[in-house]
C-alpha cells in the first residue's frame, strides 16, 4: 500500500509523532503523490528533535530514492537523489580519490537532509557548510519542480539551504566533491588538559579537519579538558578493520547514570597516551565514529534524550565557559560531548554556522535536563550564539527570531514556494518559524 | 575474473540491493525489467558504485519473444555468466478469487516466464562450464495457505524447477541457488499488518552473494525462516487445513 500510518520519531526519540507514510521506491510514484499536494520530505530522521516530525500529517520517506546519477570527474560534480546517504557517498568515491566536501557527524544522513539543515562537519572552519559545495538542486515546490542554483536563482537558494525543507521537496542535488589523497585518515589525538588550553589548541589548529571532544563532567582544574583530534587524508596505509554492532534494546536508566559517565570518560581521556599518537583509521570511522554503534540512541533507553548546540561568537568563549560550568556541576551531562571552532560559512538564511566556538552535549530526557537545557539555551541567547534546529526539540520561537536574524526574507521565500504551508513540520509549528511572530 | 550477472525484475527491492552489492565487487550488471526509466536510474548508480559494466535490458516475464536477444546479449560478454531471479508477482487472493484468469500472470511472472528464459541460458551456461543462478522463491511456496496460494503455488513450482535445474548445471560445473525469503522490507510488503523480523533488502542481498560465494543450495533469508518453515511444514494436515496463519 502507498501510506502506512505509524509512530516515528526523531534520532532522540524524546518527541515523537504519529501519520501517515509513504515510501516510493520509483521516481514516478514521488510524482503521483505531490500532484495531490506538497507533502513533507524525511530522511533517515538523524535530525535529534522534531525537524523531521508531522505529527498527524502525512510525510514522504525519501531515503529509497538514493541513487547515484552521474558523476563528471573534470569537475567532480556528483548528481544524486536526496535519499542518497553522505556514508555510501563516501564509501564508494573515496578509493577513487574523492569525497563530499562537507560530512555531517553520522553517514547515514541523506543529501536531502544535509541540505535542509546546511549541515557542517569537522573541516568547516576551511571548507565552510555542506550547501556551499551544492551546484544546484532539483526543488519540487507548488508550482511544479525547479531547478534551484544559487546563481540563477538566489532567492530560493538561500531559503532552501538549512531550509528545513520549507521551500519544496528536495528530488536530486548536484553536489561538488573535494579531492582527496585516499580513502583512510591519519589521524592525532592529543590529550588537553583544561578550557584555555582547549581553545588555544583549537585556535592554533591547521588540520584539514579538527574537532575536539571534551569530558563535560570534569570540573574545577579539569574543566574543559578533552582530546583534540585532528585528521589529514592519506593513502597506502591499512587501517584496521572495524566491526560493526548493534544496540540490541533499550538501554536501562542508569545505563548513562553520572558516575557511570564519569569513569567512562575518564577512561576515555586515558585512553590517549598523555604524549599524544597518530593512527591510521578508515575513513567512515574518523567522520562517523558512533555509526558504527547501530541504534546507539536506545543506550539513552525509552525516554530518549536530548542533545544541546549552541555557537557563540568568538569572543564569547568566556561565556561558553561559563555554560560547560553549569554542565559539568550539574552531574547530567553524558559521554558525547563536542567542541568546535567553526569558521563564517553558511550558505542560507536559516544556517546554522556563525565565527565561533561550538557546543554539543546529549542529556538524558530527564525533567532535570529539560530545565537545564532551557538555560543552556538562554545564555547561548545572551551571549549572541545560536542554536542548531537538527538539534534543537526545547526551545520557544521568541528566542530563536534574536538568533536568527534572516528569518523574513527565508518567510518571504517560503510563502511563496508553499503557499498553503504544506510542508509545515512539527519543528516549524513549535517554534512558529512561519507566522510573523 | 570478469563476471556478470543478468537481474530479471532489477528494480524491486531486493534485486536493486543486489545489483548494487554486485556492482561494489565489481562486477557488470544487466539489468533486466519492464521500467526503463528505473532501471537507467539504477545503471547510473551501479555505474558509480563499481561496476565493470551496467546496462539496462528490456525484460518482460510474459513475453518470451524478448528472452532470446537477452541471452544473447548475455553471451557477448566474457567470463563467468550468471543470472538472478527477482520477478514474481502477487495480486491479493481476493483478486484472484473474483478473476480466476488473473492466475495466469502470476505463474507466468513467478514460475513459467523466468524457467523459460532460464531453459533458454542453460545450454549458455554448461558450454562456459560454470556460473550460477539465483532464484528467488518464497517461503509462501513452502505450503499452500489461504491468503496467497496461487502465489505460493507458482513459487513451488519455481523451486522445484530450480532444484531440477542445480542437478542439470551441476554437472556442468554452475551451480544454482534458491533463496526463500521471509518478510523483506520492500514496497510490496510496505505497511503490511502483522509483520514481524523484517529484514532490509541490504541484509537479504549480502545474504545472497554469501550464498554465491559458498555454493549453497538452498538458503532462507533471514537464516531463522528455515525453522519457522520447517514447523510449519510438519504441522499435519488434518491440523493445517483448519489453521488461517
Amino acid at each position: 500500500m502507498l501510506w502506512k500510518t505509524a509512530d516515528y520519531t526523531g534520532w532522540g526519540r524524546a518527541l515523537r509523532a504519529k501519520g501517515e507514510i509513504a515510501r516510493p521506491e520509483r521516481r514516478r510514484l514521488l510524482d503521483e503523490i505531490v500532484t495531490g499536494g506538497l507533502v513533507p520530505a524525511i530522511g533517515m530522521r538523524r535530525s535529534y528533535g522534531d525537524a523531521a516530525l508531522n505529527d498527524g500529517g502525512r510525510v514522504i520517506d525519501m531515503t529509497r530514492l538514493d541513487r547515484m546519477l552521474g558523476f563528471d570527474p573534470a569537475t567532480g560534480v556528483l548528481e544524486v537523489e536526496a535519499g542518497a546517504r553522505v556514508g555510501e557517498i563516501a564509501a564508494a568515491f573515496g578509493p577513487r580519490g574523492w569525497l563530499p566536501a562537507v560530512m555531517p557527524g553520522t553517514g547515514f544522513a541523506t543529501v536531502g537532509g544535509c541540505i535542509g539543515q546546511d549541515v557542517h562537519g569537522k573541516n568547516h572552519h576551511h571548507a565552510g557548510s555542506f550547501c556551499q559545495h551544492v551546484a544546484g538542486f532539483t526543488l519540487i515546490t507548488a508550482a511544479g519542480p525547479v531547478e534551484v542554483t544559487p546563481e540563477g536563482t538566489p532567492g530560493l537558494f538561500h531559503a532552501t539551504a538549512g531550509g528545513l525543507g520549507q521551500t519544496g521537496i528536495i528530488a536530486r542535488a548536484k553536489l561538488r566533491l573535494h579531492p582527496c589523497k585516499g580513502d583512510v585518515m591519519v589521524v592525532t589525538e592529543r590529550r588537553v588538559e583544561d578550557w584555555d588550553e582547549h581553545i588555544a589548541r583549537l585556535d592554533a589548529s591547521d588540520a584539514t579537519y579538527t574537532v575536539g571532544w571534551i569530558d563535560a563532567t570534569a570540573t574545577g582544574a579539569g574543566l574543559g579538558r578533552g582530546i583534540l583530534e585532528e585528521g589529514e587524508t592519506g593513502s597506502g596505509l591499512m587501517p584496521k578493520r572495524v566491526r560493526n554492532r548493534k544496540v540490541p534494546l533499550d538501554a536501562p536508566h542508569f545505563a548513562l547514570a553520572g558516575p557511570v559517565v564519569r569513569a567512562f570518560n575518564a577512561a576515555y581521556y586515558r585512553r590517549v597516551p598523555a604524549t599524544g599518537r597518530t593512527t591510521v583509521k578508515p575513513i567512515g570511522d574518523f567522520f562517523f565514529p558512533l555509526d558504527k554503534i547501530h541504534d546507539w540512541n536506545r543506550l539513552y533507553g525509552k525516554r530518549g534524550f536530548h542533545q544541546f548546540q549552541c555557537v557563540v561568537p568568538l569572543e564569547a568563549a568566556p561565556a561558553l565557559r561559563d555554560m560547560l560550568e553549569t554542565i559539568a556541576t550539574s552531574g547530567l551531562a553524558s559521554p558525547l560531548a563536542v567542541l568546535k571552532r567553526m569558521g563564517p560559512g553558511r550558505a542560507g538564511h536559516l544556517s546554522f554556522p556563525m565565527e565561533g566556538y561550538t557546543l554539543a552535549v546529549d542529556f538524558p530526557n530527564r525533567a532535570e535536563a529539560r530545565e537545564l537545557i532551557r538555560r543552556l539555551e538562554d545564555r547561548a541567547a545572551e551571549a549572541g550564539g545560536r542554536l542548531y534546529f537538527a538539534k534543537d526539540s526545547l526551545a520557544q520561537g521568541t528566542a530563536i527570531r534574536a538568533m536568527y536574524p534572516d528569518l523574513p526574507d527565508w518567510q518571504e521565500e517560503v510563502a511563496k514556494a508553499d503557499p498553503l504551508a504544506a510542508l509545515s513540520t512539527d519543528l516549524v509549528r513549535r517554534l512558529s518559524l512561519r507566522s510573523a511572530r | 575474473m570478469n563476471r556478470t550477472w543478468i537481474i530479471l525484475g532489477a528494480t524491486s527491492s531486493m534485486a536493486r540491493a543486489f545489483a548494487r552489492a554486485g556492482a561494489a565487487e565489481g562486477a557488470g550488471v544487466l539489468l533486466a525489467g519492464r521500467d526503463g526509466e528505473e532501471l537507467a536510474a539504477l545503471a547510473a548508480d551501479c555505474r558509480l558504485r563499481g561496476a565493470r559494466l551496467a546496462e539496462a535490458v528490456a525484460f518482460d516475464a510474459r513475453d518470451a519473444r524478448g528472452f532470446g536477444p537477452l541471452v544473447e546479449r548475455l553471451e557477448a560478454e566474457e567470463g563467468e555468466l550468471n543470472a538472478a531471479v527477482f520477478v514474481g508477482s502477487m495480486p491479493e487472493q481476493p483478486a484472484i478469487d473474483r478473476d480466476p484468469s488473473l492466475i495466469d500472470g502470476v505463474v507466468a511472472d513467478s514460475f513459467t516466464g523466468p524457467a523459460r528464459f532460464l531453459q533458454m541460458l542453460a545450454p549458455v551456461m554448461e558450454a562456459r562450464g560454470g556460473g550460477t543462478v539465483v532464484g528467488v522463491g518464497s517461503v509462501a511456496g513452502d505450503r499452500g495457505r489461504l491468503g496467497n496460494y496461487v502465489y505460493g503455488a507458482a513459487k513451488a513450482g519455481f523451486a522445484t524447477y530450480l532444484s531440477g535445474l542445480r542437478n542439470r548445471l551441476t554437472r556442468a560445473g554452475g551451480h544454482v541457488v534458491t533463496v526463500k525469503p521471509g518478510f523483506v522490507d520492500t514496497a510490496m510488503t510496505w505497511g503490511l499488518p502483522g509483520l514481524f523480523l523484517v529484514a532490509s533488502p541490504e541484509a537479504v542481498a549480502a545474504d545472497l552473494l554469501k550464498a554465491v560465494r559458498k555454493k549453497r543450495n538452498v538458503i532462507y533469508t533471514p537464516f531463522f525462516w528455515r525453522w519457522i518453515m520447517l514447523i510449519i511444514r510438519h504441522i499435519p494436515e488434518p491440523v493445517f487445513k483448519k489453521m488461517k496463519i
